[in-house]
Order: structure tokens, then C-alpha cells, then sequence
């Protein structure tokens, strides 16, 4: 009897998997007919970013300076009134061409200050930003807090297409089709702006971009918001990480050094094997 | 223990004999990865992926060690000693970060192909049981280090993971709640759980260290299985370790490194999940939570359960996750066919490469949303999983007429090369 049941053990354990899962199965099905999962808004309307190619793409890639440069001036002049950049500091930007003097004065002007507690007072003071100070958090006084950009690429699927889709975004009405199903996307509610790119498709930021030539370039290219969304796209790959030319050149030397090797490795698995069977 | 044939360590220099009278350690390693290790000649190149853990295993432990030599164990600093102190001002700080995150994933691929390979090959059967049930505790103990380690940069899918995961406890009866408070160190990860975390992520890959060295001990007492399966007969069979093995562990060596190398410079974040990128927040629920890839097919076993049925839907998923892996540990005694490799058993192959499918399936069910689809999906691949290892393979056994065996490995190697 002892024998018979540690025997059978196996069977009564995966029988009782089994059966539960058959259980849970019928749930699921039966569900599934009488209540068919409905149809989404989110579903029906959403759109993954279009493609957009950047110079730092590929396995050779590298930043465009001048762009980045461009895309500095597009964060600057628009998405920093809301946005941070809180993991990237001042003196970063010397990786952009700019120099020392250049990245001071940038630090120095710059509208967001940084917080400094008076001791002997016991209050909160101000002082302008230096090139090692982190760009300062920006407290939004609106409802939520407008996300930090500097890892912002990295943190969305697709992040520099994503970017760019979603910044040039705003001109995309839904489609008669979706809004048969879903009425009560003929309006937006207050505050809120539709945009296909967006995750929840109401998205509470105002269209950023706006007009052509809404940011001053100074190398000649034309600001069209196609451009100037591009712009701080690949501004913001940069931002999310900076390492990322280096960590290029290194993987190619890598790469080749040990594809080298590889064939050294065989030649010697070849030799040491050389005669016997196997 | 060795075949009699072993070579036998015999220092030359003056020096190596002096140390080897008093700590043969030399002889020890001569013994067990040297000319002193008789191995069947005719391992294929499955055979690799138990060196390729090793290597796997030390690459973690080296970035690791670095890694946290920069890293803040705060929740108040954890994600910006990585994401800004790592990252951007540690001298190939991102290479530290990239080979450690994608150094896990690595372990995990060759981990997984190391398992199936023995599945396959019936490495799990007598004499070398042992070998196996160390390698599930090992298998184990990855799993809980990589999981932890996973928290520590407190992103969104850190923190988000870490509760699902301490989760589970509360599926106890009666107690749970109060367990994973203690767990925890509070009623949601924060301080207290990241630092145990990080303690243990500290801790469990030595013992990891030592379960492989118990693992490889286990091997040497009967010496490494085969394609064939059979045992070996005779010195003909077998070739030294070294340097036969160790020239082509050599190259498998090199290899995993071009994968890893690949992974690391030019697709750093294939694996990760965007979400990690952002900072940890108590007030905000991803959309989807799932855990890393090799994750996947637990995750999703954990979700087929839908049903209440005499115990709640939550418990029947913790106690299917969990003993989805420890039923691995019966499988030497689930599995009674005498033959050792699948390539002689018609009927086991099949429900192999079965289980196999089942289990990519499974983990594409666990890594997609939780959509009626997918969790009916999982449901016939869970219950498949858990009749492969408790009904199928058990009844295949008795069943299966096997394919006539070579006569020994070097028959077997002689009728393939054709001699």
C-alpha cells in the first residue's frame, strides 16, 4: 500500500497541477467568449514612432556635434523651463566643442539656479550655477512633475524615435473609424493635448514646438520643428549616455581582437587534436 | 577517485615538489582540470557550456566586486551612483555596468543550454545524481542572486519586481503577510530591503562558488558523461583533460566571449527593460511588470493560475513557480530508463524537443502582457511542463524501446568517422 502510494506520488502531484491548470483554462476560455477582452482605445489609436535615423545609430556610430550642439539649444530654449536634466552637469557640455569659457558663462546664465541653505540665517538662498553643478531640478508648480530628460531615451522603447514622433506629434487627429468607437476622444479635456505617440494618448504637455525658427541656430541650418525636434532627440541620446562613441571604438577593437582569437584558439584545438578520433 | 590510467602528478622543479609535499594543491588542480583527468573523447560541443558557466560565473564575480566598490546602497542613492556616479564619472564604469547586467543574462543562456544538455543526455542519471541535484541548487541560488542584483539600481521594474517577487510569501497561509513584513524590513521595499539585498547579492555568489566546486567534485567521482552515454571501458576511450579539453573549452571560451563582447558595446540595453531607466517610485505602477528573460517561463507559469480551487489562484501560482524547479531534483528517480542519452531513446527525444518548444513558449507567454490570449497559452504549456517531468518521461520509461547502444565510445567514435 506504502509503496503503492510513493509510486504513484507523481502522478497525483502533476495530476493536480494539471487539473488545476484544466480548471483555470475553462475560466480563461469561458471568459473569453462571453466577455471578449474589448477593444482599447489605446489599442485602436496608438502609434509606435516612426523611425528616425541618427548619426550615433550603427555600430560605428558617432555623435553629430554640431547637431547635439543644436539640440542643446532646443532643450535650452524650450524643455528646460519644465524639463531637468539632473543627472548631467555643466561641465559635460565640453564634450559638445564647447569651451571652458563657453560652458562657464552657459553655467552662469542659466535660469534655474542652485539652492543653497544659509546656515547662520537658517533660510534658503540662491547662487549661480559653476560647471561642476549638476543642472539644477526644476520645480514645477503645475500639476505632476514633468519627467528629467537626461536618461529619457534610454527610459522609452525606441527613445530618440520616440522623441521625435511624439514632439511632432501633436497635428494627428483620431481617426473617424476610432472615434465611431470611442466618442469621447472628439475632445480633449481640459489640459490635456492628444497625441498618438503618447502612452495614454492624452498627454498634459502643451505642444512644445510650435513655430519655424522658434529656436535662434546660429550654424545656418533652417529650425524647422522637424528639425529642431531631431535636434534634441539626438541631444538627448547624448545626455542618456554620453560614453556612448567610446563604448563603440572599444567594442570594435574588442570584437576584433578576440575574432583573431577565435582562429587562433581553432588552430590550436585543431593541432592538439590532430590524429585522434572523436 | 580516478580511472587507473590517470596520469599521474609528477613535479619536476625542486619548488613544485616542495609545496606539493606539504599543500598538494597543484596535484589537486592537476587532478581535476589537468593531463590527471581522463574525459571520454568524444564530448561534443554541449560539452562546453559547464566551462562557459565557470567563466560566466568569475566575469560576475570580478565587475561585481568592482561595481560595488561605486555603489550606494540607499534608496535615496542608489539609482544616481549608477546611473550618474557608474555611468558617467567612473573611469569604464558603463563597461562594469553593461558586462555585469548583460554578464547575468550570458550566465543564464549558458546555464539554461547547459541544463537541457543534460536533459537530454540523462547526465542526471546513476552514478551522477549527485552532479545534477548540486547543479539545481546552484540553478537556485543564480536565480535568487540574480533577482537581487536586479533591485539594486532601484529603477521602476527594481522596484516594481521586488514586491511582486516578496510577494509571493504573503500566498502563505495564515502567516504570509506578516513574513514578507519581515522579510522586507517594512511594509514596501525601501532601505532596509536594499541593503539586505545588496548584503545577500554580496554573499551568494561565493556560495555559489563553493556549490560549484562541490559540483565538479561530485563529476570527478564518476568522471564526465557522454554523448553516447555509455560508460567509459577503457584508456581508449578516454583522452587527458588537458590539453585536449582545455584547447577546445579554449575556443568555446572565445566565442561566448564574441557574444558577450557584442551584447555588452553594441546592444547594451537589448535585454534590460526600458522602465529600469527610471527612478524607483512607490506612487506609480508600471503599465506591465515583468522580471529579466530568464525569468520568463516561471513568470508565466506563475500567471496561468486563474482559478481558485480549494486553495486560492495565488498560492497554486507560487507553489507551481517553485515547484516547476523542484521537481528537477526527482528527476533521477522520475526517469527510470537505463539508457542515458536521448539520441538512443526514439520516444524521449520527442518529448525532449517538446519540453524544449513548451519552454520557449512558456517564456514568451511570461515576458508578453497578462492578455487572455497569452495567459491561455500558458495554461496548456504549464500544464504540458508539469506532465512532461510527472507523467510523460516516467511512462516513456517503461514504454520506449530503446535503440541499440554502441559497444563502447570508441566504437561509437570509430563508426562515425567512419575507420
Amino acid at each position: 500500500m506504502t509503496s503503492l502510494f510513493i509510486k504513484s506520488i507523481k502522478f497525483l502531484v502533476g495530476g493536480a497541477f494539471i487539473l488545476v491548470l484544466a480548471i483555470a483554462l475553462f475560466g480563461s476560455v469561458k471568459g473569453v467568449i462571453y466577455e471578449p477582452p474589448a477593444e482599447t482605445a489605446e489599442h485602436m489609436m496608438h502609434k509606435h514612432p516612426e523611425p528616425l535615423k541618427l548619426a550615433s545609430d550603427g555600430l560605428l556610430g558617432k555623435f553629430d556635434r554640431r547637431q547635439l550642439q543644436r539640440g542643446f539649444l532646443v532643450y535650452k530654449d524650450v524643455c528646460s523651463t519644465c524639463h531637468s536634466l539632473n543627472l548631467v552637469s555643466f561641465r559635460n557640455l565640453k564634450d559638445l566643442g564647447y569651451t571652458d569659457a563657453e560652458v562657464k558663462k552657459i553655467a552662469k546664465d542659466w535660469g534655474t539656479k542652485q539652492p543653497v541653505f544659509d546656515e547662520k540665517g537658517g533660510t534658503w538662498g540662491e547662487r549661480d550655477n559653476v560647471p561642476s553643478d549638476r543642472f539644477p531640478k526644476v520645480y514645477y508648480p503645475g500639476t505632476g512633475t514633468p519627467p528629467d530628460l537626461s536618461l529619457i531615451t534610454k527610459a522609452r522603447h525606441n527613445g530618440a524615435a520616440y522623441v521625435h514622433s511624439l514632439l511632432t506629434g501633436y497635428n494627428e487627429k483620431p481617426s473617424a473609424e476610432a472615434l465611431k468607437h470611442f466618442p469621447e476622444f472628439a475632445k480633449t479635456p481640459d489640459g490635456m493635448h492628444f497625441n498618438p505617440y503618447f502612452a495614454n494618448l492624452n498627454i498634459a504637455m502643451p505642444p512644445p514646438l510650435t513655430q519655424d525658427g522658434q529656436v535662434n541656430y546660429s550654424d545656418g541650418t533652417r529650425a524647422t520643428i522637424p528639425q529642431m525636434s531631431e535636434d534634441v532627440a539626438a541631444f538627448l541620446v547624448w545626455t542618456a549616455e554620453p560614453t556612448l562613441e567610446t563604448r563603440h571604438a572599444a567594442g570594435l577593437a574588442v570584437l576584433g581582437f578576440l575574432i583573431f582569437a577565435a582562429f587562433l584558439t581553432y588552430g590550436a584545438y585543431r593541432s592538439v587534436w590532430a590524429g585522434v578520433k572523436h | 577517485m580516478s580511472f587507473p590510467w590517470a596520469k599521474h602528478y609528477e613535479p619536476k622543479h625542486p619548488l613544485m615538489q616542495w609545496v606539493d609535499s606539504r599543500l598538494p594543491l597543484p596535484r589537486f588542480v592537476y587532478n581535476a582540470v589537468g593531463a590527471g583527468y581522463p574525459v571520454p573523447r568524444n564530448l561534443n560541443y554541449w560539452w562546453n557550456f559547464g566551462v562557459l558557466a565557470g567563466v560566466a560565473l568569475v566575469c560576475q564575480l570580478i565587475t561585481g566586486i568592482v561595481l560595488a566598490m561605486h555603489f550606494h546602497s540607499s534608496a535615496a542613492g542608489a539609482f544616481d551612483s549608477v546611473n550618474v556616479g557608474i555611468m558617467r564619472d567612473v573611469n569604464a564604469g558603463w563597461f562594469l555596468r553593461f558586462a555585469h547586467a548583460n554578464g547575468a543574462s550570458m550566465f543564464f543562456v549558458v546555464i539554461y543550454i547547459h541544463m537541457f544538455r543534460g536533459l537530454y543526455y540523462g547526465s542526471y542519471k546513476a552514478p551522477r545524481e549527485m552532479v545534477w541535484l548540486l547543479g539545481v541548487v546552484i540553478f537556485l541560488l543564480l536565480m535568487a542572486t540574480a533577482f537581487m542584483g536586479y533591485v539594486l539600481p532601484w529603477g521602476q521594474m527594481s522596484f516594481w519586481g521586488a514586491q511582486v517577487i516578496t510577494g509571493f510569501f504573503s500566498a502563505i497561509p495564515v502567516v504570509g503577510d506578516w513574513v514578507r513584513i519581515w522579510l522586507l524590513g517594512g511594509y514596501a521595499p525601501d532601505d532596509a530591503a536594499l541593503n539586505r539585498f545588496f548584503s545577500l547579492h554580496y554573499l551568494l555568489p561565493f556560495v555559489i562558488a563553493g556549490a560549484v566546486i562541490l559540483h565538479i567534485w561530485a563529476l570527478h567521482i564518476p568522471g564526465s558523461s557522454n554523448p553516447t552515454g555509455v560508460e567509459v571501458k577503457g584508456e581508449q576511450d578516454t583522452v587527458p583533460f588537458h590539453p585536449y579539453y582545455t584547447a577546445k573549452d579554449g575556443l568555446g571560451v572565445v566565442v561566448f566571449l564574441i557574444a558577450f563582447s557584442a551584447l555588452i558595446f553594441f546592444a547594451p540595453d537589448l535585454l534590460g527593460h526600458p522602465d529600469n531607466y527610471i527612478p524607483a517610485n512607490p506612487l506609480s505602477t508600471p503599465a506591465h511588470i515583468v522580471p529579466e528573460w530568464y525569468f520568463w517561463p516561471f513568470y508565466a507559469i506563475l500567471r496561468a493560475f486563474t482559478a481558485d480551487f480549494i486553495l486560492p489562484a495565488k498560492l497554486w501560482g507560487v507553489l507551481a513557480m517553485f515547484g516547476s524547479i523542484l521537481l528537477l531534483f526527482f528527476l533521477p528517480w522520475l526517469d527510470k530508463s537505463p539508457v542515458r542519452s536521448g539520441s538512443y531513446r526514439p520516444m524521449y527525444r520527442i518529448a525532449f524537443w517538446v519540453l524544449v518548444a513548451d519552454v520557449l513558449v512558456l517564456g514568451y507567454c511570461g515576458g508578453s502582457p497578462a492578455e487572455p490570449l497569452y495567459v491561455i497559452v500558458s495554461q496548456i504549456a504549464a500544464a504540458y511542463y508539469f506532465a512532461h517531468f510527472l507523467i510523460v518521461v516516467p511512462i516513456i520509461s517503461h514504454l520506449e524501446t530503446p535503440k541499440p547502444l554502441p559497444g563502447s565510445i570508441t566504437e561509437a567514435v570509430l563508426a562515425k568517422t567512419g575507420a
